[in-house]
């Protein structure tokens, strides 16, 4: 009953009712626990020496081939990898890669999706059929095998490789839904009252269509952190991805993965924080979903 | 339905075409010079051996006109000859099996489980069991599914010994229930949570109460009148996400060294093998379309809104 | 029939169908609040009200549609003959939906299974019921579209519901709940959906089916001009209680409750053409907030000082009650 009056309410007036929305995220569990990590996970990210030292180590290239894949000990909760460096502070570093990659592909799909997605949903036409058509190629694709072989053709291997191809291949998703919101907004009645009183394309289409078609491309993208965390984890464990002088969870576990009857603490570690992170920027995305979908939200709260 | 059909054959066509030529593309972007690749690192090819070699894989003609080429060959069959001097064919014939088994496999580790927690979860909404299908599956898509290969491997191959760790020569089902079932956990949690949005949507369906009022028994109003009409979307992420498992299979076969096809690519690449990457990537390509059509004439014939218009 | 006389409670001199003091919750509130009707074989009861007043929901409480978790009965009995419905197991009450007691709904195009032939939908009714073979029961529901009236019956029994017209789509749903002859038939407002002329005909078709079998029929309705036309007997609901009742031509003739009274000044007549159309003041009160006394009070043109209190059903003359304290001014012109 209040949801659905909560729901209607928002429809109207959004504005009015965000902070009644913030202060229900605030007291969901998943929402508390799973915005706590992320926000450990992208200071350690940010300033990864603040959390490297906790132990004594600290300095994830200083390496000793003496401990080569030697287990925890004193001072090396996480033991040694199999250069012999401090695993604890090589998986902190490790963050930083796959934030900041994060980051890259969501700003870039976002950017990609939105001047695709509204170009097609408001032009329509041949723009439309064109923008759509690429859209299906990209559909008709299995996606991981595209971002092997174009990774495997580029000839450097850093974060903005990885993130190029994964936004290539991850934009088309945000594109449709983006597409389909501003289909919707671009036939509402403001706008064609805006129209109406002689306001130019670009007016219409950053003042009445873009703010309101935005928001089911933010929840999606706030959705999909996660999957872009683990697919560039993927590449990288796959050895199409960061290579080795780069510190990163996949690399880690890549090497790992030789020496896993030996030495399964080089898989397990990385394996926790990553898991950890993608799982926690899931259910992150999920819980600001069902928060700002009405539809979706209405759906959860009936008794 | 002989027109829907057509219809959609001819909307997969421009996509297949695209599809292999961006393959095409990537491949002949691919850096280094795939003579020299095939020759060895250290090895000097006389000029006119190098030259032979150029001219029959068309290396020296633009870009445009080798695509030309491959697809006349595509069309009348032929996938060319891999660098290594074995027919294309002949690698996909070797390979596929082992592909289609573990796709098969892990397809129906997903959709028996997936249907069966999501319906489970959508019959039971709000109680103990709905709520382990919803958490359990957040948990499952967020744990990166190479992880999971690793601790079933170490779990279940190594510390229980119960299933064989890698390689094929258990044979089906043996060797592929566990990189199955990793595969499946791919597709799973949208399958079952699919299911269950969709038989919540039907319990409170007006036609439910229909069939309610006709006294029909419990189990048959479930079976006929909620599942039925609640499996229908699912049918069609099934079909999609067998495209996406076929992708899985590249990750799945590397881990659990499986000589499938999406071992072939891998090892094809670094090699600069251009027609294996460009043949079996294009079958991919083609398997997927099929399915994704399969799938939406299927849709038809259970939903009678689409097939009859 | 002898399935209902087997059963605990069963008294051949009771009302075919006699629902009192029923009350239905959806959650904190109360949307029905102490209905209650009868009716009888080859009578049709004509349940009148605003939507929102309850007419539905006690329809659905009777055929046992309103299930936990989204709203429950609380008190009061559905009885078919004396057998309580309420309180009979489950598995007993299935076996009389469909065979005595049976709903047509609102919309037919929702109230249908989409995906399956309506041939099919109403086989089912045999096969489940009667255990006929999935052929024999086929060409009994081929009988039953030709019994509604549907033109190539065999024809179009393998059609889809989304195939038929408005019209014919309710044609199949009364089948569906003629198709087992029962005896008690709710129509639950089975002509809203529908264009001004199928309506007539329908309602046309729901009278025909009804006399030709004796069976009660109530029909949920919020038009008074279906009234006039075949009710024998109307109960008025306002607010999840019914505020009046009696046989149809005195109810229209003589309303003895405000409400009814509006409800008839609402209706355009031929005789009034060219005036104004009466229009009820005010907006029916929020389930939510049940205030104490009357509940029409607050739009009522006789409110007084005794309105205050919750009005008891009073029995004005045989059969005919009314829950308002002003009646005697509301029946003087």
């Amino acid at each position: 009953m209040a949801s659905s009056t909560l729901a209607s309410a928002s429809a109207e007036a959004p504005p009015a009712a965000r902070p009644g929305l913030l202060a229900k995220l605030r007291r969901r569990p998943a929402f508390a626990i799973s915005s706590a990590i992320a926000l450990v996970v992208c200071a350690m990210a940010a300033v990864p020496q603040a959390f490297a030292g906790w132990f004594g180590g600290g300095d994830p290239r200083k390496c000793d081939l003496v401990n080569s894949g030697l287990p925890p000990a004193p001072g090396h909760p996480f033991g040694f990898d199999i250069q012999g460096c401090d695993l604890y502070s090589n998986v902190v570093y490790g963050a930083r890669s796959s934030v900041l990659i994060a980051l890259l592909v969501t700003a870039g799909m976002i950017v990609v999706a939105v001047v695709l997605g509204s170009l097609a949903g408001y032009f329509r036409g041949w723009v439309d059929a064109v923008i759509s058509r690429v859209m299906d190629v990209f559909f008709g694709f299995p996606a991981l095998v595209g971002m092997i072989v174009l990774l495997q053709a580029a000839s450097t291997h850093n974060e903005w490789t990885v993130s190029a191809v994964l936004i290539l291949f991850g934009w088309p998703v945000l594109a449709r839904v983006m597409r389909g919101s501003v289909l919707e907004t671009a036939t509402g009645e403001y706008v064609a009252a805006a129209r109406g009183v002689g306001a130019g394309t670009a007016r219409i289409l950053l003042r009445h269509v873009l703010p309101n078609a935005l928001g089911p491309v933010a929840v999606l993208t706030g959705l999909n952190v996660g999957g872009v965390i683990a697919s560039e984890s993927a590449l990288t464990f796959l050895g199409v991805g960061l290579q080795t002088p780069a510190i990163s969870w996949g690399v880690q576990l890549n090497t790992a993965q030789q020496y896993f009857v030996t030495s399964p603490h080089l898989l397990i570690f990385p394996s926790i924080f990553l898991t950890v992170t993608v799982l926690s920027f899931v259910l992150l995305g999920d819980s600001l979903r069902d928060a700002f979908d009405p539809r979706l939200r209405q759906e959860v709260a009936r008794p | 339905m002989g027109k829907y059909a057509l219809h959609r054959l001819l909307m997969a066509l421009p996509v297949l075409l695209g599809t292999t030529f961006l393959i095409y593309l990537a491949v002949y972007a691919l850096p280094g010079d795939p003579i020299q690749a095939l020759a060895g690192p250290n090895r000097a090819l006389s000029p006119s051996v190098e030259q032979a070699l150029r001219e029959r894989f068309h290396l020296d003609d633009p870009l445009l006109v080798q695509y030309g080429s491959y697809l006349k060959g595509l069309l009348s069959g032929d996938l060319g000859m891999s660098f290594a001097g074995r027919p294309v064919s002949e690698v996909i014939a070797a390979s596929w099996p082992v592909t289609f088994q573990l796709g098969v496999t892990a397809w129906l580790f997903m959709t028996v489980l997936g249907v069966l927690l999501g319906t489970v979860a959508g019959l039971r909404r709000g109680r103990l069991a709905d709520a382990l299908v919803l958490g359990g599956t957040t948990v499952v898509m967020g744990v990166p599914f190479f992880v999971v290969a690793y601790v079933a491997q170490i779990v279940l191959g190594v510390n229980l010994g119960w299933l064989p760790v890698s390689g094929t020569d258990a044979g089906w089902p043996l060797a592929y229930v566990m990189p199955g079932l990793v595969l499946a956990l791919y597709g799973l949690p949208q399958v079952a949570r699919l299911t269950r949005t969709s038989v919540l949507d039907n319990l409170n369906a007006d036609h439910v109460d229909t069939a309610t009022a006709k006294g029909l028994r419990p189990r048959a109003v479930v079976v006929r009148h909620v599942l039925r009409n609640s499996l229908i979307p699912v049918v069609s992420l099934l079909g999609v996400s067998l495209g996406y498992l076929l992708s899985g299979t590249v990750l799945i076969e590397g881990i659990f060294n499986l000589p499938g096809l999406g071992y072939q690519i891998f090892t094809a690449i670094p090699q600069h093998d251009g027609p294996v990457v460009v043949g079996v990537g294009t079958l991919l390509v083609l398997v997927f379309l099929l399915v994704n059509l399969l799938v939406d004439l299927l849709y038809g014939i259970l939903d009678p809104r689409i097939r009859l218009g | 029939m002898t399935r209902l006389e087997s059963l605990p409670g069963y008294d051949a001199a009771a009302p075919l169908l006699a629902v009192s003091e029923l009350r239905v919750r959806f959650g904190a509130t109360t949307v029905v609040d102490g209905v209650g009707y009868e009716v009888d074989g080859g009578q049709t009861l004509a349940v009148l009200g605003e939507s929102g007043s309850g007419k539905s929901v006690t329809a659905r409480a009777i055929m046992g549609l309103v299930r936990p978790p989204r709203g429950a009965v609380t008190a009061g009995s559905a009885r078919l003959r004396g057998v309580d419905l309420l309180t009979l197991a489950e598995e007993e009450r299935r076996r009389l939906r469909g065979t005595t007691i049976a709903m047509v709904f609102q919309d037919a195009l929702s109230a249908l299974n989409p995906v399956l032939s309506v041939g099919y939908q109403i086989a089912e009714l045999f096969r489940a019921h009667q255990g006929l073979s999935r052929k024999e029961a086929a060409r009994r529901a081929v009988e039953v579209l030709d019994l509604v009236r549907i033109p190539s019956a065999a024809r179009r029994a393998r059609d889809y519901p989304h195939q038929f017209s408005g019209g014919m789509r309710q044609r199949v749903g009364i089948g569906l709940a003629i198709a087992l002859n029962p005896q008690v038939i709710i129509a639950d407002e089975p002509t809203t959906a529908l264009d001004v002329t199928v309506q007539a005909q329908i309602i046309r078709l729901l009278g025909e089916l009804q006399r030709e079998h004796g069976t009660a029929l109530v029909l949920i309705t919020h038009d008074m001009g279906v009234v006039a036309d075949i009710a024998d007997r109307v109960a008025v609901m306002y607010a999840g209680r019914v505020v009046e009742q009696g046989a149809a031509a005195e109810v229209y003739a003589r309303p003895a409750h405000p409400y009814t009274e509006a409800l008839l000044g609402a209706i355009p007549r031929p005789e009034l053409r060219g005036r104004r159309l009466a229009v009820i003041p005010g907006a029916p009160p929020d389930p939510g907030r049940p205030e104490p006394g009357c509940r029409f009070r607050p739009r009522c043109g006789y409110a007084g000082d005794a309105c205050g209190q919750q009005p008891p059903a009073r029995e004005i003359g045989p059969g005919r009650l009314t829950a308002c304290h002003e009646w005697e001014r509301v029946t003087t012109p």
